[in-house]
């Protein structure tokens, strides 16, 4: 049994409100810390703890704090990113519907750690139900004193908010998620300046993941090297999972940084082993936007090694034979997915979510998606292969805001490993018109006519 | 701070950015711009265009940076060393702008109001590929009309949004933006037929494409058939500095503008009473003829220099070997009395 720290108490009855939150130990980390601790003490608490941001890009969440410019004099603000709009990532939402208060437990002290006194949770707009009971909460957390004018008679402030956003991907990337609370249109800003130093409102500002955020007052309760001692190396704490695809037991899990890809795919107490007795096809470990691994690299890195669920075992080698743990949306195929199909799916997605500001990005994510959907629809042609593999080349490393690298990834890592399946596609146009091809006949039965053809 | 650039280096103040600074050099290190504009506060990093290599960060820190960077957006750094002529990556990158941006422009120069003096045309003629990879069907927009003044075809909007920041800093009631996301995103205006604003017209002079154009010049002539004049007016709307650039054909003010620097970006912001209403030549006193870089288009039939003869390979597989018809797109050649199926060329059938 994996060890857990956010999800501990989630199975307490009646957890979502206060008086059982509180009961459970709930807020302890903002008595300590406010009645304890210096501010600086709780930013080189959370450093030592080595915990690094669960939104995707695996930053160490206590040197970002480090980096917030206390010397202007200006208001700082703490912003809990709770877009979560990465295809495959349901885990943030898990965490604030069923323990709302440990969300609110982790502003509070973080916040105190940043000096805000004015902090936001911005939520996507899809979530209505849980931005209720994120109001609820914090409605509760205020009549209890935890929030307002000089909580525990610290002499600290805090107003916490809830912010729903307008639906849009992007404004989960935090620069236009700042322009969206702003009540601009959530186009990404230029970096630099960072939010570190001219965020909202052109205020000093952090922003931080949900899960992040929650991890924090396990943090301050116990102490930053225990949280570095959970996990391996620089993949420190616990990392909620969010799996689905063709598994027995699809759901959000905490498992302990460094837990093999293997354990975590086979064992009941997560995965639980493949839906049916077909094959494993693909994985694709951080959610849509990272690298897609076939079945000869899902358990084993490039090494021969066994593949770990650490930031670093999933980036192995770089993209070629690896990928990411990015947001931990871990989606399994199995034989009867066609790669292609799931890849225009993708890139659909990215195309309707650009915002539209940059031209590689606008205009070639567009373009991505036609091409896939041709080959996808048995009109490919034989160069549109190379023509994917440049287009993506080109909108990569070229853009504002990483959406554009995450709208190229998964199509390059589909053509780096699942090639012959383009080829197949555009070879037997006939075969693919039927948008369940490969559920009556899986690849591995038809890979044959490929080879065929080439003699 | 010292910078180098293509080998050429510059002394530059602090705050410089990579652009300006190259536009500082001149000549070819200048990287294209689509976005960015000098005259309007916090334009650029959009269009990618102008993207450069950083081979030497600073003195400081002498790594090179790992990306591209945009060059109007990016300031410049002591001991700062930058590839931009003479770097294949970014030549391979401006290529690739270059291509994304023509996908979904329609391909309509003959008919656009812009040609001739079109940033992208310019950007496609030195950094476009010679091949179309793009077979799909390209994006398309309704028809707006977006006031009495301007006319907006967005299907040829490029999304610098240079007119959207014209709109928030020239204008005091800000009435169009961005509507929509990705390549769906349009220019638009929150209720049709808004844009009255005495300053509005300048929209159309930062616009680089055809999108928006001046709805009392539309289709009267090409640009290069018309002479610039510098001219003055005693203008007395605040804000306008009542310098523009007259358009004329004969005696006639067909259309004008405010004056352009070489990078077709305006000297000053002109307002809509110079730009639309004062069309008479008494409205104007007019300081003599305005030069154009030797080249431009707008020089076109105005040259008495030797012209080469310029040879038309015209694919044999679109005309399916019909070589007489072929010969015929030289109407010179065309013998007057020359039958076709027996009958006269000029004969009745032929029109
Ligand atoms: C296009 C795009 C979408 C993103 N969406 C989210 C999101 O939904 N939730 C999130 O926490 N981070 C998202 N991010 C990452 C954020 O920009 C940012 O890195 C993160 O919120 C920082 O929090 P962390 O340091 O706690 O990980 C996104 C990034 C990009 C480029
Ligand atoms: S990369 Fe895409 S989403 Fe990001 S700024 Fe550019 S157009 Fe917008
Ligand atoms: S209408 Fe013209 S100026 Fe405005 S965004 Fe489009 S291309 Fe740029
Ligand atoms: S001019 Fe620099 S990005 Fe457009």
């Amino acid at each position: 049994m994996g060890r857990k720290i956010l999800l501990d108490k989630i199975n307490v009855p009646g957890i979502k409100t206060y008086e059982v939150y509180r009961r459970e130990g709930g807020y302890a980390s903002v008595e300590k810390a406010l009645k304890k601790m210096t501010p600086d003490e709780v930013v080189e608490e959370v450093k030592t703890s080595g915990l690094r941001g669960r939104g995707g890009a695996g930053f160490p969440a206590g040197m970002k704090w480090s980096f917030i410019d206390k010397k202007s004099g200006n208001p700082r603000h703490l912003v809990c990113n709770a877009d979560e709009s990465e295809p495959g990532t349901f885990k943030d939402r898990y965490l604030m519907e069923y323990i709302p208060h440990l969300l609110i437990e982790g502003m509070i002290t973080s916040s105190y750690a940043l000096g805000a006194n004015l902090s936001y949770i911005y939520i996507r707009g899809e979530y209505m139900w849980v931005y209720k009971i994120l109001e609820r909460a914090i409605a509760e957390a205020k009549a209890a004193g935890w929030l307002g004018k000089n909580i525990l008679g610290s002499g600290y402030d805090l107003e916490l908010f809830v912010q729903i956003g307008g639906g849009a991907y992007i404004c989960g990337e935090e620069t236009a998620l700042i322009e969206s609370l702003e009540g601009n249109r959530g186009n990404p800003r230029l970096k630099p300046p960072f939010p570190a130093v001219k965020g909202l409102w052109q205020n000093p500002t952090v922003v931080n993941n949900v899960e992040t955020i929650s991890a924090v007052p396990w943090i301050i309760n116990n102490s930053g090297a225990d949280y570095a001692g959970i996990g391996i190396g620089r993949s420190t704490g616990t990392k909620l999972i969010s799996a689905s695809g063709n598994i027995k037991n699809q759901g959000v899990y905490e498992i302990e940084l460094g837990l093999s890809v293997y354990e975590f795919m086979n064992s009941d107490e997560y995965c639980g082993g493949m839906q049916t007795d077909r094959p494993l096809k693909a994985l694709v470990p951080g959610g849509s936007s990272v690298p897609i691994l076939p079945a000869n690299l899902i358990y084993k890195t490039a090494a021969g090694e066994d593949r770990l669920m650490t930031y670093e075992s999933l980036s192995d080698g770089g993209f070629a034979t690896g990928s990411m743990l990015g947001s931990g949306g871990f989606i399994v195929y199995d034989d009867r997915a066609c790669i292609v199909r799931n890849t225009w799916n993708f890139s659909r997605f990215y195309h309707h979510e650009s915002c539209g500001q940059c031209t590689p990005c606008r205009e070639g994510t567009g373009w991505l998606e036609k091409v896939l959907w041709r080959i996808e629809n048995g009109q490919g042609r034989e160069e549109d292969i190379e023509l994917l593999w440049s287009i993506q080349s080109k909108i990569e490393g070229n853009t504002i805001c990483p959406l554009g690298d995450a709208a190229s990834w998964p199509v390059a890592a589909a053509i780096r490993h699942f090639r012959d399946e383009f080829e197949y596609h555009i070879r037997f146009p006939e075969k693919v018109k039927n948008r369940d091809h490969f559920v009556h006949e899986p690849f591995e039965k038809v890979k044959h006519l490929i080879a065929k053809q080439e003699v | 701070m010292k910078v180098t650039i293509d080998g050429q280096e510059i002394e530059v103040a602090p705050g410089t950015t990579i652009l300006q600074a190259a536009r500082m050099i001149g000549g070819e290190s200048v990287p294209p711009a689509m976005c960015y504009y000098s005259k309007l506060k916090g334009t650029g990093g959009k269009c990618r265009c102008c993207l450069v290599d950083v081979t030497k960060g600073s003195e400081a820190d002498p790594r090179p940076m790992p990306k591209l960077v945009a060059s109007c957006v990016t300031g410049c750094q002591d001991g700062m060393e930058v590839a931009s002529k003479k770097s294949d990556r970014v030549a391979e990158a401006r290529k690739a702008v270059t291509e994304f941006l023509l996908i979904n422009h329609p391909l309509d120069c003959p008919v656009c109001d812009q040609a001739g003096e079109c940033d992208l045309q310019n950007l496609s003629f030195e950094h476009g590929k010679l091949q179309q990879r793009f077979i799909e069907e390209k994006r398309t927009f309704e028809p707006e009309d977006i006031g009495d003044k301007i006319q907006l075809h967005m299907n040829r909007c490029i999304v610098c949004q240079r007119c959207v920041e014209v709109a928030d800093q020239l204008t005091d009631k800000r009435v169009h933006g961005v509507l929509n996301r990705g390549d769906h995103s349009q220019i638009s205006t929150c209720v049709s037929a808004a844009i009255d604003n005495e300053f509005s017209g300048n929209m159309i002079d930062v616009c680089p494409v055809g999108a928006l154009t001046d709805k009392t010049f539309r289709f009267k002539s090409r640009v290069w058939f018309n002479k610039p004049f510098n001219a003055h007016r005693e203008c007395t709307t605040p804000g306008c500095c009542g310098k523009t650039t007259l358009w004329m054909f004969g005696n006639e003010i067909q259309r004008v503008t405010a004056r352009k620097d070489e990078y077709h970006e305006v000297e000053d912001f002109i307002c809509n009473t110079c730009r639309f209403d004062k069309k008479d030549v008494a409205d104007w006193v007019i300081e003599g003829p305005r030069k154009f870089e030797k080249d431009s288009v707008i020089n076109q039939n105005k040259h008495f220099g030797k012209t080469e003869k310029v040879v038309i390979e015209t694919e044999k597989g679109i005309l399916q070997g019909r070589d007489i018809d072929r010969k015929k797109i030289s109407m010179a050649e065309i013998d007057y009395n020359e039958k076709i199926d027996g009958n006269p060329v000029n004969g009745k059938q032929n029109g």
